[in-house]
């Protein structure tokens, strides 16, 4: 691991016990971000990306179980500390941004609370100390008059305003790594904008890593500097946002990058499409789970799953792909 | 497209207005109202996609729901197929219900989930009286089922048997069935994924092609309505800012709001994105319950002027050309064109 590695995820398999048997829902997974790094994260719904997610933080809940595999932050695996240990990383040294504020803000506590509980729980200030700091971040994140606003509570806020209040609570600690769950999709277009251009400011001024989970490819091409495509569970590309975007290779993503109607190009022109629908993960096929809707699917696609290897000798852009002629 | 320019539009909707009462308590107190249409004015041609965009809460559902009857008026006019409909009781309605029909949202919720396939594509013909036989019945479902790319043996199953893209199928099937001529679709792609909505549109862009349907298509996703739409009118807060041709709208947007909205979707192209100028605007649509005095942009709008506080801009033809690069049908709602539209600021 190199020393401007922050996170490290090797070979994570994620599994669920339901009413159906064990689902596996994240398999062989493996990506690292550098410091400062904004890594975008896409994929189907269904496919892995959040379960990826709560599992480095280990937030996936009582029917979750990390069958295998290690996720090393700052040269720790987080799956081996004790309960409080992992809850002193928690909104210290990682946060968490969700996609509907108002399930992750409690509707009972004020929103100055909210937003100075964490800091007097991590960096060891007073009340009035943290209420401080509070006015300050909220001010950072454009709500207006912060310091009037302190004794509101979650439903006095718009949509918008309650994802900003979600991102100075996460930057409350100065963390190193920011985890945002496709944090703008309840939000209007307009405001989606506002609250990404804040996001990738203020990651950028504290070099802050970003874990950005979108389904997006407009997002992803905005503010990514890499790109990690799931489906059915693993990473099947990865690439600098730029690369991917110019060399896609894998045959899922390729498929994708063609099915969005772009706001350039040529209107009403029949869309391409990926055929039928994301798998079922508690029915994966034996071998690369695309192979039913791949059109360069051949007999060693159906038999064994590809591995995520470099494409052309670039070490930084790989796909998991037992290639096609082109 | 059949676009000819001085037939009679399929549907014309003339300052249409709904506003709803807020009432408080038990007694039912009127304590404020919400204007959610206010004044909306548009048509639509034989054979073509309008596309209506704007924000959450703006009054594109309501403005769908207004001109399908379903929802009272306030004032305004509503001629389909070159009848007033506006005044129509329910039973003078039920004939015309024939002609337009909806595809919505949520695929999840708007099937029965106790009824077959069958049953929720062939619902419209029992209730307009049109099953007469079961075999042509059965005939009419396998042919519709086949139209929108099901498998007529899957008739049998219950919607929760079906993936949210061949659920919105299922929907438009069923709009299908009594051959209506006008489409409502209420982001009908919205709850999809990427490639499962390239799926969705394609087919709805087939069956206008093969059955000559007209689309008011509502969506908030603007690459989508560049897609599918050949004209396309912008709302803000219970008014249209902004119609134009698709192409004019995207190349050339005259309205701030228009503009701000087309700066603020991130095209997916990096290289692009890297030297973009994004032109953000300030705060968030305000409530419909308090909106905003003259021009309901005005606290948003980088642009503003005395004037925009004081009087609410009306939605002014180009005639004669005066926008630049844009035809005689544009109309924008806005007072920086006031003089281009020669009139007084
Ligand atoms: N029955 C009702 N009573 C009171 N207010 C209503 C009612 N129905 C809608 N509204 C209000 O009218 C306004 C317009 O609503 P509408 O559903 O038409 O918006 P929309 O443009 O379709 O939004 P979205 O993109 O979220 O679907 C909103 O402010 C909404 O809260
Ligand atoms: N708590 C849970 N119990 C059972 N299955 C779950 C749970 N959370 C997620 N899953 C399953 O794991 C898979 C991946 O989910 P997720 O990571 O949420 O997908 P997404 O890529 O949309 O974020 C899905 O099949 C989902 O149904
Ligand atoms: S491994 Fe085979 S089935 Fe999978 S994406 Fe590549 S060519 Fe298609
Ligand atoms: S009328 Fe005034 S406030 Fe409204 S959009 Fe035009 S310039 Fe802006
Ligand atoms: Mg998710
Ligand atoms: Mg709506």
């Amino acid at each position: 691991m190199s020393s401007d590695t922050l996170l490290d995820i090797e070979h994570l398999s994620v599994s669920f016990r339901t009413d159906r048997g064990k689902v596996r829902a994240v398999s062989d997974l493996s990506l690292s971000l550098k410091r400062g790094e904004t890594l975008a994260i896409v994929g189907e719904s269904g496919s892995g990306k959040s379960v990826t997610a709560l599992s480095i933080l280990r937030l996936l809940g009582d029917n979750g179980v990390i069958d295998h595999g290690r996720v090393v932050f700052e040269g720790r695996n987080l799956l081996s500390l004790s309960t409080d240990e992992i809850r002193r990383i928690r909104g210290d040294r990682i946060a968490m941004i969700f996609q509907e504020p108002m399930s992750s803000l409690n509707p009972v506590l004020t929103i100055g609370k909210q937003v100075a509980e964490p800091i007097c729980l991590h960096r060891d200030k007073n009340w009035d100390e943290a209420f401080e700091i509070a006015v300050e971040l909220l001010t950072k994140v454009a709500i207006p008059d912060a310091k009037e606003r302190l004794d509101d509570y979650p439903h006095h806020f718009s949509g918008g305003m309650r994802q900003r209040v979600m991102i100075a609570m996460a930057l409350a600690c100065e963390p190193r790594l920011i985890i945002a769950d496709e944090p703008t999709t309840a939000l209007d277009v307009t405001v989606q904008a506002q609250i990404l251009a804040l996001l990738n400011e203020l990651t950028e001024q504290s070099q802050t890593a970003l874990i950005l989970i979108t389904h997006d490819l407009g997002v992803v091409a905005r503010y990514a500097d890499r790109v990690a495509v799931m489906y059915g569970g693993r990473i099947v590309e990865t690439a600098d946002a730029k690369e991917l975007y110019a060399n896609p290779q894998h045959p899922y993503t390729v498929g994708l990058m063609a099915s969005i109607p772009g706001i350039e190009g040529d209107a009403g022109a029949r869309l391409i499409t990926i055929d039928g629908q994301p798998p079922d993960l508690a029915d994966l096929p034996s071998g690369c789970a695309f192979a039913t809707r791949c059109q360069h699917a051949h007999d060693a696609c159906r038999t064994s799953i590809p591995a995520l290897d470099p494409v052309e000798q670039n070490p930084s852009h790989r796909s998991a792909c037992f290639g096609y002629p082109l | 497209m059949s676009l000819v320019k001085n037939e009679e539009p399929l549907l014309k909707v003339d300052d249409l207005k709904v506003h709803f009462t807020l009432t408080k308590g038990f007694m039912q107190k009127p304590v404020g109202s919400v204007k959610a249409v206010d004044g909306v004015s548009f048509e639509l041609r034989h054979g073509e996609t309008f596309g209506l965009v704007g924000e959450s809460g703006c009054g594109k559902s309501t403005t769908a729901l207004a001109v399908l009857r379903m929802q009272p008026l306030t004032g305004g006019l509503i001629k389909f197929e070159g009848n007033d409909i506006t005044q129509l009781e329910p039973h003078q309605m039920r004939p015309l219900r024939r002609r337009m029909q909806m595809v919505y949202q949520d695929p999840f919720s708007s099937l029965n989930p106790r009824m077959r396939i069958r049953d929720i594509i062939g619902e419209p013909l029992l209730v307009h009286g049109l099953a007469t036989d079961r075999r042509s019945f059965r005939a009419r479902i396998d042919e519709l089922m086949d139209m929108v790319g099901l498998l007529p043996d899957m008739s049998d199953r219950y919607p929760h048997e079906f993936s949210g893209g061949q659920r919105q199928r299922i929907g438009i099937a069923r709009a299908l069935a009594l051959e209506p001529s006008l489409i409502i679709c209420d982001e009908p792609v919205s709850a999809l994924d990427v490639s499962i909505q390239a799926q969705v549109l394609n087919l709805l862009m087939d069956l206008q092609r093969e059955l000559g349907l007209t689309y008011l298509f509502i969506a908030h996703d603007l690459s989508v309505v560049r897609h599918i739409s050949d004209r396309i009118g912008v709302m803000y807060l219970g008014r249209i800012v902004e119609i134009a041709g698709r192409d004019e709208l995207f190349a050339s947007p005259k309205h701030p709001y228009t503009q701000a909205l087309l700066s603020s979707i991130p095209l997916p192209d990096p290289a692009l994105e890297a030297t973009r100028p994004q032109q953000l605007i300030v705060g968030e649509v305000p409530s419909p319950k308090t909106p905003p005095s003259g021009c309901h942009f005005h606290p948003r709008c980088p642009k503003v002027m005395s004037v925009c506080s004081v009087h609410s801009p009306n939605l002014a033809r180009n005639q004669a050309g005066s926008l630049p690069n844009h035809s005689d049908e544009s109309q924008v709602a806005c007072h920086l064109y006031d003089a281009s539209f020669g009139r007084e600021g």
